[in-house]
């Protein structure tokens, strides 16, 4: 169920037709499943391929040719470990803060507001609103909000938790910040979907078996409420680790913020594509293992 | 069930609620939650609000500084042509992706629920990798293959991109409209001598619909919206994220502004009026029921 939380909760699966074979299946299946093979797994393939190019035999820049060069991998761990370690730091920080924001958040529109249809449906509409305005658009209302001259920082200054000569953009900060921010409606939404459907009387038996509220969060809502809250730590962290936007210097970071996507994007954009796709494979590589087991061990085997 | 039986049934459910009248959770706690929840919303709407009413500055090359209330953007959007041309070709990749990739998608749906095939965990797998990987790797590994092949890329390389992208999106809502559907109400059909294309195009059809609609507007939204993709796949066309990225360093033109909050209030506006008329309808449904 772990990505289940972008569907309509409909009845079980069970509830369904029983499962037939035949030759249909094939033609629904083929020309989707072709299209994948072509525009996802053959790019996989093409990137581990030239991850391992050297460069061509006139040494020109962009020139390479398919070889076996391991270098590649010890040059981008060598010059970019640091920058991976800092990624995953952004990225779990942010997740973090989005799922402390989210839970109350969900919390409130899937349980308090339940007996106000209306109200839970608009205050659903606010949560979903970042998602309609462009993405870069508010990234850049970010950084008017939190640039030297904005609201914000003279704010700061006055009451003197920011020195007169300190900034807040192009620190990580911002770029924090500015990840919580555009992650936050994928966290929010998984975890009041699993919300919305906590049935109160487990709550309220709780509550008759003398539990405090205390207890009652932690050994009821909170239990039944992890699926939700794997899949909104997902959907936060794997788009996080791999954005470039928020840590880019025209945007909310600067040269001390750089991220793996932002070196991903910008050997690509040199023509250093080995060490460029070197950084992808490391990169989902290490997105890939950690999330497999948080998958695993929050026990949702079916994925979809 | 004996009157006296449903009245013990009844009496036995609204027991417990009046013992514990709203204790807990119903009170302080409730107040704290509502009040942060408001407070989060609240901050979260201010970029939204930023963006909107600069799209109203009178600005001229940098929309930065507020200068006075203007309508000119919102009156002369394609006054920067760039803009709007970005924007129509934004258009342009968003139809045609969410046309193909719904399509897709809806088919495999239908598959994934109706039918047994070998491979089915592979097929799986398949359709999570593309949502469990981030785009950088996706857009970066597209364009190396483009390198690779010595393909030219444009606004139809975009299009293949977010194909990609959008048809795990697409099966995932539409799988759940296919699993909730009454498979007695095509049984019926065919009872009445529909031919499988007539049971397909009349009823099942129909009544996915709404969950065809759905993905579609995800996809199209998340197509529309998409820069970290299509920045390795655009070559020198621009999508209008592309833009706005491209400009960033030297400047966002307000009509940017009026695009994005333009966008912005249609969505809204759709996705209320779903909201109100599916509440109305769940409403005349109580009633006459």
């Amino acid at each position: 169920m772990a990505f289940g939380a972008f569907a309509n909760t409909g009845p079980d699966l069970s509830a369904a037709a029983p499962r037939r074979r035949s030759y249909v299946a094939l033609i629904l299946l083929l020309p989707g499943v072709l299209y994948l093979v072509a525009t996802f797994v053959a790019p996989l393939v093409s990137l581990v391929l030239t991850s391992f190019k050297e460069p061509g035999g006139d040494f020109e820049v962009g020139e390479y040719v398919y070889a076996f060069r391991w270098e590649n991998y010890t040059e981008a761990i060598g010059r970019f470990g640091e920058i991976f370690l800092r990624t995953f730091g952004y990225s779990a920080l942010a997740t973090i803060l989005a799922l402390l924001i989210s839970y109350p958040l969900a919390y409130f529109i899937g349980v308090s507001l339940r007996r106000f249809p209306l109200w839970q449906s608009l205050t659903l509409i606010l949560v979903i609103a970042p998602f309609f305005i462009s993405f870069l658009l508010r990234t850049l209302a970010l950084k008017a909000i939190f640039a030297d001259e904005g609201p914000v920082v003279p704010a700061l200054q006055s009451i003197g938790i920011l020195s007169s000569d300190q900034y807040l953009n192009g620190t990580a900060f911002t770029v924090v910040l500015g990840l919580t921010y555009n992650y936050i409606p994928f966290m929010t939404l998984p975890i009041y979907a699993s919300l919305e459907r906590l049935d109160l009387r487990y709550v309220e038996a709780g509550g008759d078996l003398y539990a405090g509220p205390a207890q009652r969060f932690w050994r009821i809502i909170l239990p039944l409420s992890i699926p939700g809250v794997v899949s909104g730590t997902l959907l936060t962290f794997i788009p996080a680790s791999g954005d470039y936007v928020n840590a880019s210097k025209d945007f909310l970071g600067s040269t001390n913020t750089v991220m793996a996507g932002n070196v991903i994007n910008d050997l690509f954009f040199q023509s250093f594509y080995p060490v460029s796709a070197a950084v992808s494979i490391l990169l989902m590589i290490a997105i890939l293992i950690p999330v497999t087991a948080y998958v695993a061990r929050s026990g949702s085997e079916d994925l979809l | 069930m004996s009157t006296q039986e449903a009245a013990a049934l009844a009496e036995a459910e609204r027991a417990p609620r009046e013992r514990r009248p709203r204790s807990g959770r119903g009170g302080a706690g409730t107040w704290v939650v509502g009040a942060y929840s408001l407070l989060a919303l609240g901050l979260m709407l201010i970029p939204i609000v930023y963006t909107i009413v600069f799209s109203f500055n009178d600005a001229r090359r940098t929309n930065i500084v507020w200068r006075g209330f203007t309508l000119d953007n919102w009156l002369g959007i394609c006054d920067d042509a760039r803009v709007c041309e970005a924007f129509g070709n934004s258009i342009l990749v968003g139809v045609t992706a969410t046309l193909v990739a719904t399509i897709l998608g809806t088919m495999i749906a239908i598959a994934i629920v109706r039918y047994t095939f070998r491979f089915r965990t592979l097929v799986t797998v398949l359709l999570f990798l593309p949502m469990a990987t981030p785009e950088v790797v996706l857009g970066s590994g597209l364009g190396s293959q483009f390198v690779n092949l010595g393909v030219e890329r444009g606004l139809w390389t975009v299009i293949v991109a977010h194909i990609m992208f959008c048809i795990s999106f697409v099966v995932v809502t539409v799988r759940a409209r296919v699993a909730s559907l009454d498979p007695s109400l095509e049984e019926a059909g065919r009872d009445l001598y529909a031919s499988p294309a007539q049971v397909f195009w009349r009823v099942t059809l129909p009544l996915l619909m709404p969950g065809i609609l759905a993905a579609a507007l995800l996809c199209f939204a998340l197509s529309f919206d998409d820069f970290i993709i299509t920045n390795f796949v655009s070559g020198n066309a621009e999508t209008f994220p592309k833009f706005v990225y491209v400009a960033a360093s030297r400047g966002i033109p307000p009509q940017a502004n009026v695009i994005a909050s333009a966008v912005f209030v249609l969505a809204i506006l759709i996705v209320l009026i779903a909201q109100l008329s599916a509440g109305f309808r769940r409403r005349r449904l109580a009633k006459s029921g």
